[in-house]
């Protein structure tokens, strides 16, 4: 599996790190919200198809990144940089979802 | 008389073991029944078994979306142990070591359960204070547990390389004497024709698309083989937990879908006879009676449906088996394949009523669900047919994430690829 780091361009995947789901969404640091503390920590979509991930490219730049991936083919669908709070990695490939 | 047994294998011999029965029927479901359990694994099959075994349910259909057994139970390395830290997960295990000791018996169906050993390496003189530790945890709670040190570990297993020259040296090990291995797919064929001979459906190539809803309410289930009805749905679908929860509407689990992979090696003479784990990794080694050697290690390490793993993986593995093993450099790996392990956020199981009113759920089991398979069954069965669980499960609620309950034997936090 090849993952395009924005930096280094595409790389094997033993220089990256996983981070898991990227779709989680963090409570403010001082927030007493239980349920949404819980969801941060526990709860995960874990879909079959495309995925939003988090994953540092550990190996090379240290950058950590948002990756859309499929965890039925392992098709990578894009990368961008996780900082500047995008949301999601844009898909390279027009047309899907 | 039992259906198989010395008579009536002389009696087919003469015949020409032309009477033989199958071992299960191939029925089409009917339209509606008391119990449904998706998911025709070891889990969904013995929970069958059980339920018409303990509880008198017999109006039961077991959905499998392939063929039988095509999923983790013919996938695992066959390892039975109960080696674990926390009193939760080791009354639970060891129960199911009690029914492991007696299934072939059970099931009349011989699942060659071979009660070989399990042998835990230590490399470190912490990590041999951690297995004294868990060892007298085990022994506390009445399971078998042995402190071994290197010179007992050397007469045991002759290959292994002990010397202090060894990149990661063996300093002593925690043996399980009771643990050992089962012959995986028989397991699943003995549960089968256990069910099926109590009256159980097992229904294969049946694919479970949706789920029948009075309101909150689960009162069946869509199929690729039509509707079918059942005043109980139970799931025992492993790492198919996720995809099976979202065609009820619930889209977020406290669990990960990871792969897994196994490898076999070519036949070889007897060289380790117990099932041996090495501590400075994640590995674990057994021999089948065929001789090939079946063994393991780490998780790809990312959400994964594939049911088929990745190159690195495949490296690290056989360079962990050759520091221990520098003498297997030349043997040649057969075989490798992946299956899907449902991790949850603490490494234990989730065996528990709802979360719908009307579904029952079974699933969490990491990558240790095969040893699990009879009190997996036995339990889901019990919490199935009375609505409450046994003490045994009763800690492996799908809440305890968010109620400050979790089971982390590991003491990993909530990491599932690390577990």
């Amino acid at each position: 599996m090849l993952i395009t780091c924005p930096y280094c361009g595409p790389r094997d995947v033993i220089e990256f790190t996983y981070q898991g789901d990227g779709n989680r969404e963090r409570p403010q640091p001082a927030s007493q919200d239980l349920d949404a503390w819980n969801a941060y920590v526990y709860d995960r979509l874990n879909p079959a198809g495309d995925h939003h991930e988090i994953w540092q490219h550990s190996g090379g730049c240290r950058a950590h990144l948002r990756v859309v991936r499929n965890t039925l083919t392992h098709e990578i669908l894009g990368t961008a940089f996780a900082r500047g709070g995008h949301k999601s990695a844009s898909h390279r490939t027009e047309g899907k979802p | 008389m039992a259906e198989y047994s010395v008579f009536s294998l002389l009696k087919n011999a003469l015949t020409g073991n032309k009477d033989w029965k199958p071992a299960w029927r191939k029925p089409d479901p009917k339209a509606s029944y008391d119990v449904i359990v998706i998911g025709g694994g070891g889990h969904g099959l013995s929970t069958a078994y059980y339920l018409a075994k303990e509880h008198g349910i017999t109006n039961v259909a077991v959905l499998e979306k392939g063929w039988l057994g095509s999923g983790n139970v013919g996938r695992n390395t066959t390892a039975v142990r109960s080696n674990y830290l926390l009193p939760q997960n080791t009354r639970f295990y060891e129960h199911s070591m009690k029914m492991w000791e007696n299934l072939s018996h059970d099931l009349n169906y011989n699942v060659m359960f071979s009660q070989r050993g399990c042998l835990n390496l230590a490399h470190t003189p912490a990590q041999l204070d951690d297995y004294a530790r868990r060892g007298n945890a085990m022994r506390h709670l009445g399971v078998d547990a042995e402190l071994m040190s290197v010179d007992r570990i050397k007469r045991l297993v002759p290959a292994l390389d002990v010397s202090g020259s060894a990149r990661f040296p063996v300093l002593g090990g925690l043996m399980q004497p009771r643990a050992g291995t089962a012959r995986h797919d028989a397991v699943a064929w003995g549960y089968a024709r256990g069910a099926d001979r109590r009256g159980v459906d097992i229904i294969e190539n049946c694919e479970v698309t949706g789920f029948l809803r009075d309101g909150d309410k689960v009162i069946g289930v869509t199929t690729t083989r039509g509707e079918i009805r059942a005043r109980k749905v139970a799931l025992a679908v492993a790492g198919s937990t996720g995809s099976v929860m979202r065609l009820a509407g619930i889209s977020h689990m406290p669990i990960e879908s990871h792969v897994l992979q196994a490898f076999v090696s070519e036949s070889l003479k007897p060289i380790v006879d117990t099932v041996l784990t090495f501590g400075m990794g994640h590995f674990y080694i057994s021999q089948s009676d065929k001789g090939g050697l079946v063994y393991g290690g780490d998780l790809d390490g990312y959400n994964s449906y594939a049911q088929r793993g990745s190159l690195p993986i495949v490296d690290e593995v056989m360079s962990e088996m050759l520091a221990l093993f520098p003498g297997l450099a030349r043997v040649r790996m057969l075989r490798s394949w992946g299956g899907l392990c449902d991790m949850t956020m603490d490494g234990s199981p989730i065996i528990t009523t709802g979360p719908l009113p009307g579904m029952y759920l079974n699933c969490g089991w990491c990558y240790g669900g095969f040893k699990a398979t009879p009190a997996s069954g036995w339990c889901f069965a019990w919490t199935i047919a009375k609505d409450e669980p046994h003490e045994f499960n009763a800690p492996f609620t799908l809440d305890r994430f968010y109620r400050g309950l979790i089971i982390d034997d590991k003491g990993q936090g909530a990491t599932p690829r690390l577990h």
